[in-house]
C-alpha cells in the first residue's frame, strides 16, 4: 500500500475515454468487487477512474425488441425496473440472489460483466439471453456478443482503453420462457457452486429451441451448446430429461475448489436443468 | 423483584447507539500498530531471518524470542506453547516475529521486507497420521492426554444384550467467528504493564503477563474492554496477543495496538477440536442399553493448551444422558502440526453429543424402535447414576424437556404427516423431522471449582449503590445484567441501584474464567452470598441505628411493621460515615457431598447438569441436496432463568451456532494451512439460513445455584447438529455419520445408499 | 457499566483512553485539486497524496484529508472518530460497517471516501432523536435483539433502511431484507421481532 494513489472522477464518457487513453487507471464503479481486492491487499492500484458519476452509463430503456441497460445499472435498479421484470424476469431473479441488499445497491451489471468471475450471478442470464455489449473508447463504439466476451479465466475481450457502456438484452416474448437457479453456499451472501439461466421457446410439449447459460462450472460463464442442440426440436419426455441431465453434466468442466466438488457440480447442474424441463412439462400440462 | 424479569440489559443502549468503545475503537496518543509475522509452514526449522537493507528500519520496532524477559511460554496448563518461535515451527501461522510502527501502512510495508528461510520437516496433519506415529511430534506416541472411565462389567453387559451395534462418527474443526476480531492494546507504565482488550478471562491474561515480565500482581493490570463475542475463542488465545502487544510496547516504550485482520484471526487462532468417536453398544431387543464402549480421539493441534480439559468433558459426556450399567470410555487427544485447538462453547460435548445421538438413531433404526421411544426407555432420571458413577440427586429435568420439546413441536403429528406425504409419492423436496436429547454439566469438571475457589464481592458506593466486583466478563451473554438482578433481589434493592465495577484486575477479584457455563451458577452464587452478607451487616447496623430489631430491607427501603424508616442509600451512607466502606468478598465452596476422584475419574463430575431436547424440521432439496432447517423447537432445563429473554437469547444463539456446525461450517486445509479465511467462504448462517425457533425454558431449580439457576451458555450448542442429522435421515434415508451435512456429503451418501439398496 | 470515573493507579480510566482524533467540524474547505484537461473539459484529479474531502454525515459537515484509496469506513473510524460502524470482514460480507448513503444501505468498507462526497450519509451515531432512541433502537432494546453488540450498529442501520423502504414487511421479507448482516451470537430471532415491532402499525408486540 503506497501513499500516492490518484483518483479521477469524470462526469462524462468522453472524459473517461480520454483518461483511459493515456493512463492505466483502474476503473471503479460501485466498488463491490474491486474494493474487496483492495482491502485484501490483492490489488495495489495507484490510479483509479471512478465512473460512478457518469450519467450516460445509467438508465434502462425499452428499445422495441430489446432492452438497453446502462452499465451502471445496479442490481437494485434491475430488481425494481418494471420493464426488466416483464421482459427479462430471470435477470431480476439473478439480481435478487446477489450478495445482499447492501451489495445490490452498489453492485452494477457492468461491474459484474467486466469483473469476469465465472461465478457472476447475472452472467448466465446474459449468456442465455444472447445479450450484446456496447463497448466504447476514444476510438468509438463497438458491439460484441456477450457470448464472445470472455476469452479465458478472468480474461475478456475488453481493450485497456475501453469501457462497457451498455448491455442489450433481447426481450422475452410471450411464447418464450426463462428460468434462473443459483445453488450457493447458503441463502444470502453466497457465492454459487453452480448457477444456471435458461431461455427457451416451447410449443405443444416441443422444445423449439433452448439456450442454457451456466456459471461456476468452467473458467468462464458458458453456454451448454451441445445440450441445447440435443434438446432443440424435441418433445420433452422423461427419457429426454434424463438424456439432457447427463449431457450437461458431461458438457460442463467444473473443478473442485473451496466451495464445492467437481462431482457435485456436474451432477447438480444436470439436476437443475432437469428441474427446468420438468417445470416446462408441469406447466404445459403434459405428464412425465 | 428483578430475578425472572426481563429488565433492560445494562450495557444495551451503549451498544445500540455506537457509543460503546471496543478495543479497535480506541486510539491513544503515540500509539504504534503491531503485527505478527507468522510461519507459512506447518513444521520446520527456522534457518535464517533477513531484513531488507534497502528499507529504513529506524521507525520500526521489531521483537523476536530473545526480547522475552521471562520464560518464552504462554502461561496455561502446561508451559509448552512459545510466545515466539525460536527455531522449531510446529504449526502454520505460528508467531515468529513482532513488528510495530506508527501506521498500519508502514507496518504492512515493513512486513513485506522480511524474509524467513526454513528447513521443511514432514508435518503430521491428521488424527490418523498422528496415531500411526511415523513422525513423533509429542512425547513417545503423539498422545497429549488419556482418560479412562469404567463402570460395571462391559463383557457381561455385552452378553446381556441381544445385539451389538457399532458406529464411527466424525466431527470437524469449527471456528468461533466472534464478530469482533481479536485485539489488544498494551501500555507500558511506570510500574509495569497495563493491557486492555477483548477477552473472556482477564486473570488468564494477568497470569501470562506476570510470567512474561516477572511482574507482581499489582504491576500487571488487565482491563477488559467491551467484547464483541467470545464463544471460547477469547478464553486462552488473548493471552498470546496481550503478551505480543506488551513485548512490543515494552521495547518501544509506547502503547501498542494489535488488531487481528479477519483472515489472520481465522487462520491462526484456536478452533473446536475435531474428532473421531467410535461407539460399540449392546442392546436388548426391547431397546435397553446393556453395555457401551466408546473410544474418543480428539485432535489437539500443536500444543497442549486446554486440550486435556476439553478431552475430559468429552469423555464425561460421551455416553449421553442415558442409563447404562456397563460402560468403558477411552479418550485420547493427539498432537498434530496444526494451530492448537481450544475452547469453543460446549468444550468437547458437542462432539460427543453428535456421536451418541446418531448412535441412538442407529440403534433405533436397527431395532425398528421409534427414536423417541428409545430415548424414553434409556433416559437418565432423578436418582439414576451416570457413567462416572454420579447419582443425580437434584434438578433433573430430563423427562420434562423431552416431553416439552415433543409436545410443543407436535413431533408425533409431524412424523405421521411426513409418512403420509411419503406414501403419496416421491417429491423432489422431502421433509423430515428429527430429535435430539442431551445434557451439559455446568461449571468446571470434577474438582475444578473446589480448586479454583472463585472470588467475587460487593461494595457499597459513596452514593449508596451496590457495586458488583467480579472478573466475570460481559461478552454479550448478559453477565452484568444477571449479576445486578441477583444482587438486587438478594439485597432487597432496585435493579437500577446495582452497578458493575469495570472488569479490571486492579479493582476486581479473580472469579475464575468466563467459561464452562459457570458464570451464573458458580459466580452468581458467590455474588448472592456476598449480597446476603452485606444485607446482614447493614440490617444489623440499621436495627441499631433506628432501634428497630425487626427491621427489614425491601425494595430499597428499610421498613419495620409496614413503616418506612429510611432508604437503603441513606443508611448505606451513614454506615460508611461511621464504619468506613462496606465491602464484602465471598468465595465459592462446593455444595456438601459433591465429591470427585481424579485418580479413578469417578464421582460427581458436575454439581448439576442442564438438560435439553430438540426437534428439528428440515426440507431436503433432492436436486441440490441442500438442507433447509425450517424450524427448531427446543426445551432446556436451566434451573431458573434469571432473565428469561437473555436466557432465550443464549439458547437461540447457541442453537444457531450448532446449526452451522451441523450443516455448513467446515475448514479447508492445504498443507496444514487454512484456506477459507473469509466470511464469504467460512460459511456461518445468515438471517436467511436461520430457522424459526421456539424455545421452552424448563425450570427444575438447583438448590445450590442463585435462585435455583444452573448453566445455560453451552447446553444449546449440543443439540442441533444431531437433531438435524436425524431429520435428514428421516427425510432421505441417508444416515449421516459425519458433519457438516454439506450438500456434497449428503449427495455422496445418497448415491451410496442408493447403490446399496440396488445391490440388495 | 458505571459512568462515574475513578482515576485508577495509572491515572487511566477506560474512557480516559478514548481520544477524539481531530474531528474538524465545518472547517473551511481548502481546495487543492489538480485539474487536467480531458476532451476539452477540466477534470478533477485527487491525489497523489492526501486530498481534502468534505462529507455530510448525520446532517453535519465534516472535513478530512485522506488518500484517494481510503474507504468511507476508514475515514469514519480513523479520521472522524465515528467508530459505530465496525471493521469486521473488510470484504463486503458481514454488514457491520453498514451506513445509509442517499437513502440506501451500503457497506462503507466498499465505498471510497472521496466518492461519498456530496451524499447524505447516516451512521448509527445519527439515529438518536435528541435524547430519545430511534424506534428501531428502542425495538432492539425491547426485544434484546443484541448480545455482544459488535454487529449491532450495522444491523440497526440496515434495519432502519429496510423499514424506510418496507414499512409493512412480512416476516419472510424481513428475513431476506436482513441477509446482508451477519451475527454470530445468533440474535436473528430477536432482530426479526424488533423489525416487526418497529414496522408501521405495530406497537408493542415484543417477545419475552
Amino acid at each position: 500500500m503506497s501513499g500516492n494513489s490518484t483518483a479521477h472522477s469524470p462526469r462524462s464518457l468522453d472524459e473517461a475515454y480520454e483518461i483511459l487513453s493515456h493512463t492505466a487507471a483502474k476503473v471503479i464503479a460501485g466498488g463491490t468487487d474491486l474494493m474487496v481486492l483492495m482491502n485484501a491487499r490483492q490489488l495495489d492500484a495507484e490510479e483509479f477512474l471512478d465512473i460512478w458519476r457518469i450519467d450516460e452509463l445509467r438508465g434502462i430503456a425499452d428499445e422495441g425488441d430489446a432492452l438497453r441497460i446502462g452499465a451502471l445499472a445496479t442490481y437494485t435498479d434491475l430488481i425494481r425496473s418494471p420493464i426488466i421484470q416483464k421482459y427479462a424476469p430471470a435477470l431480476v431473479a439473478a439480481s435478487r440472489m446477489v450478495g445482499a441488499v447492501q451489495i445490490q445497491n452498489r453492485g452494477t451489471l457492468g461491474g459484474n460483466i467486466v469483473n469476469a468471475s465465472p461465478a457472476g450471478d447475472s452472467l448466465p442470464v446474459l449468456a442465455a439471453y444472447d445479450a450484446e455489449l456496447e463497448i466504447g473508447s476514444r476510438r468509438g463504439l463497438r458491439r460484441l456478443d456477450f457470448n464472445q466476451f470472455y476469452t479465458g479465466y478472468r480474461r475478456t475481450a475488453l481493450e485497456a482503453d475501453e469501457l462497457v457502456v451498455s448491455v442489450r438484452v433481447p426481450k422475452l416474448k410471450a411464447d418464450e420462457r426463462d428460468f434462473f437457479c443459483k445453488v450457493g453456499t447458503r441463502r444470502a451472501q453466497a457465492i454459487s457452486k453452480t448457477v444456471m439461466a435458461v431461455k427457451a421457446k416451447t410449443e405443444n410439449e416441443i422444445l423449439e429451441w433452448i439456450r442454457v447459460g451456466v456459471g461456476s462450472v468452467a473458467p468462464t460463464v458458458v453456454r451448454a451448446y451441445k445440450t441445447e442442440s440435443l434438446l432443440a426440436g424435441r418433445a420433452i419426455t422423461a427419457d429426454l430429461v434424463e438424456q439432457a441431465r447427463q449431457s450437461i453434466s458431461l458438457e460442463v468442466s467444473p473443478i473442485t475448489d473451496l466451495r464445492s466438488t467437481e462431482h457435485y457440480r456436474r451432477r447438480v447442474t444436470g439436476n437443475v436443468l432437469a428441474r427446468f424441463l420438468r417445470e416446462v412439462i408441469d406447466s404445459d400440462g403434459a405428464g412425465i | 423483584m428483578a430475578v425472572g424479569q426481563n429488565v433492560l440489559r445494562k450495557e444495551g443502549v451503549e451498544k445500540l447507539t455506537g457509543a460503546a468503545r471496543y478495543i479497535d475503537d480506541i486510539a491513544l496518543e503515540g500509539m504504534l500498530y503491531g503485527k505478527t509475522i507468522r510461519s507459512p509452514l506447518a513444521r520446520g526449522l527456522i534457518k535464517s531471518i533477513s531484513f531488507d537493507t534497502d528499507f529504513d528500519w529506524s521507525p520500526i520496532t521489531v521483537c523476536d524470542w530473545r526480547d522475552i524477559p521471562g520464560e518464552n511460554f504462554v502461561a496455561l496448563i502446561e508451559n509448552d506453547q512459545p510466545l515466539l518461535v525460536a527455531r522449531d515451527v510446529r504449526h502454520a501461522e505460528e508467531p515468529i516475529l513482532l513488528i510495530a510502527a506508527e501506521s498500519r501502512t508502514l507496518v504492512e510495508e515493513a512486513a513485506s521486507r522480511i524474509r524467513i528461510e526454513y528447513e521443511e520437516l514432514t508435518p503430521v496433519l491428521s488424527i490418523e497420521e498422528s496415531l500411526d506415529c511415523r513422525e513423533i511430534i509429542y512425547g513417545d506416541d503423539n498422545v497429549f492426554k488419556r482418560f479412562l472411565i469404567a463402570r460395571g462389567e462391559v463383557d457381561e453387559g455385552i452378553n446381556q444384550g441381544d445385539l451389538i451395534i457399532e458406529g464411527c462418527y466424525r466431527v470437524p474443526h469449527q471456528e468461533q467467528l466472534y464478530i469482533e476480531p481479536q485485539g489488544m492494546i498494551a501500555i507500558p507504565t511506570d510500574t509495569g504493564m497495563t493491557v486492555l482488550g477483548s477477552m473472556q478471562c482477564p486473570y488468564y491474561v494477568h497470569k501470562a503477563l506476570k510470567q512474561l515480565f516477572n511482574l507482581s500482581d499489582e504491576q500487571a493490570v488487565v482491563i477488559q474492554t467491551m467484547t464483541g463475542g467470545g464463544f471460547g475463542g477469547k478464553e486462552e488465545y488473548p493471552s498470546m496477543i496481550a503478551c505480543h502487544a506488551a513485548l512490543l510496547a515494552h521495547k518501544a516504550q509506547r502503547p501498542v495496538k494489535i488488531i487481528y485482520d479477519r483472515a489472520e484471526d481465522i487462520a491462526a487462532t484456536t478452533k473446536r477440536h475435531p474428532g473421531v468417536i467410535r461407539h460399540r453398544t449392546a442392546v436388548t431387543r426391547d431397546g435397553r442399553l446393556t453395555a457401551s464402549e466408546i473410544d474418543i480421539v480428539l485432535d489437539g493441534g500443536a500444543y497442549v493448551t486446554l486440550t486435556p480439559v476439553v478431552l475430559s468433558r468429552a469423555a464425561i459426556h460421551a455416553l449421553g444422558p442415558y442409563r447404562c450399567e456397563n460402560v468403558r470410555i477411552t479418550a485420547r487427544a493427539v498432537a498434530t502440526n496444526t494451530p492448537p485447538n481450544g475452547a469453543f462453547r460446549g468444550f468437547g460435548a458437542p462432539q460427543v453429543a453428535f456421536a451418541y445421538e446418531m448412535q441412538m438413531e442407529k440403534i433405533a433404526l436397527r431395532l425398528g424402535i421409534d427414536p423417541l421411544e428409545l430415548r424414553r426407555i434409556n433416559m437418565l432420571k432423578e436418582g439414576d447414576i451416570t457413567a462416572t458413577g454420579q447419582q443425580l440427586r437434584w434438578s433433573v429435568g430430563s423427562e420434562d424437556v423431552l416431553n416439552a420439546a415433543v409436545e410443543r413441536s407436535h413431533f408425533r403429528e409431524k412424523q405421521e404427516a411426513i409418512q403420509i406425504e411419503r406414501a403419496s409419492g416421491d417429491s423432489r423436496k422431502r421433509r423430515g423431522v428429527g430429535l435430539s436429547f442431551f445434557f451439559h454439566g455446568a461449571g468446571f469438571t470434577g474438582s475444578g471449582e473446589a480448586k479454583m475457589k472463585a472470588r467475587a464481592g460487593i461494595e457499597i458506593t459513596d452514593q449508596g449503590r451496590a457495586r458488583v466486583l467480579s472478573s466475570s466478563t460481559e461478552i454479550g451473554q448478559g453477565t452484568q445484567t444477571i449479576f445486578c438482578q441477583i444482587v438486587a433481589d438478594e439485597l432487597g434493592i432496585g435493579f437500577d441501584d446495582v452497578e458493575i465495577e469495570e472488569t479490571d484486575t486492579s479493582r476486581v477479584p479473580d472469579s475464575g474464567p468466563t467459561v464452562a457455563s459457570r458464570t451464573c451458577m458458580v459466580v452468581g452464587r458467590v455474588i448472592q452470598l456476598a449480597a446476603r452478607e452485606i444485607k446482614e451487616k447493614i440490617k444489623r447496623f440499621a436495627a441499631e441505628l433506628f432501634g428497630a430489631p425487626e427491621i427489614d430491607l425491601m425494595e430499597g427501603r428499610f421498613v419495620e411493621g409496614g413503616k418506612v424508616l429510611a432508604s437503603f442509600a441513606e443508611v448505606a451512607r451513614e454506615y460508611a460515615a461511621q464504619n468506613g466502606k462496606l465491602k464484602v468478598e465471598s468465595q465459592y465452596a462446593s455444595p456438601m457431598g459433591v465429591e470427585w476422584d481424579d485418580d479413578s475419574y469417578s464421582g460427581d463430575a458436575y454439581p448439576a447438569f442442564s438438560w435439553g431436547a430438540e426437534v428439528a424440521e428440515v426440507e431436503v432439496d433432492m436436486d441440490t441436496f441442500e438442507v433447509s432447517v425450517l424450524k427448531i423447537t427446543t426445551a432446556q432445563d436451566i434451573g431458573r432463568a434469571i432473565h428469561p429473554l437473555l436466557a432465550a437469547g443464549q439458547i437461540e444463539g447457541g442453537t444457531l451456532q450448532a446449526v452451522g456446525y451441523g450443516l455448513t461450517e467446515e475448514l479447508v486445509w492445504d498443507q496444514g494451512r487454512i484456506v477459507n479465511r473469509m466470511l464469504t467462504n467460512y460459511i456461518i448462517p445468515t438471517s436467511m439460513d436461520a430457522p424459526d425457533m421456539e424455545t421452552v425454558i424448563v425450570e427444575k431449580e438447583y438448590p445450590h445455584g442463585p435462585f435455583g439457576a444452573k448453566g445455560v451458555g453451552e447446553l444449546p450448542m449440543d443439540g442441533a447438529a444431531p437433531a438435524i442429522a436425524a431429520a435428514v435421515l428421516n427425510a432421505t434415508g441417508a444416515f449421516v455419520s459425519e458433519i457438516p451435512v454439506t450438500p456434497e456429503r449428503l449427495m455422496m451418501i445418497h448415491e451410496g445408499t442408493r447403490r446399496e439398496s440396488n445391490e440388495d | 457499566m458505571s459512568d462515574e470515573k475513578k482515576p485508577d493507579k495509572q491515572g487511566l480510566s477506560r474512557r480516559g483512553f478514548l481520544k477524539a482524533s481531530g474531528i474538524s467540524l465545518s472547517v473551511p474547505l481548502v481546495l487543492n485539486y489538480r485539474m487536467v484537461k480531458a476532451a476539452g473539459a477540466e477534470v478533477k484529479v485527487l491525489g497523489p497524496g492526501k486530498a481534502p474531502i468534505q462529507l455530510t454525515i448525520n446532517s453535519k459537515p465534516f472535513t478530512a484529508e485522506v488518500e484517494p484509496r481510503v474507504t468511507l469506513l476508514e475515514a469514519l473510524r480513523n479520521d472522524l472518530d465515528l467508530t459505530g460502524a465496525k471493521r469486521v470482514c473488510d470484504r463486503a460480507t458481514c454488514g457491520a460497517c453498514t451506513v445509509i448513503m442517499d437513502g440506501k444501505p451500503v457497506y462503507s468498507c466498499s465505498v471510497l471516501a472521496i466518492e461519498a462526497q456530496g451524499k447524505k450519509i447516516t451512521t448509527v451515531e445519527g439515529l438518536m432523536q435528541g435524547e430519545r432512541l430511534h424506534p428501531v433502537q428502542q425495538a432492539f432494546v425491547d426485544n434484546d435483539a443484541q448480545q455482544c453488540g459488535y454487529c449491532t450498529p450495522g444491523f440497526v442501520v440496515a434495519c432502519k433502511a429496510f423499514l424506510d423502504k418496507n414499512p409493512n414487511p412480512t416476516p419472510e421479507e424481513v428475513k431476506r431484507g436482513l441477509g446482508g448482516n451477519l451475527c454470530r451470537c445468533g440474535t436473528y430471532v430477536g432482530v426479526r421481532a424488533a423489525v416487526l415491532q418497529a414496522s408501521r402499525g405495530r406497537k408493542g408486540g415484543q417477545r419475552g
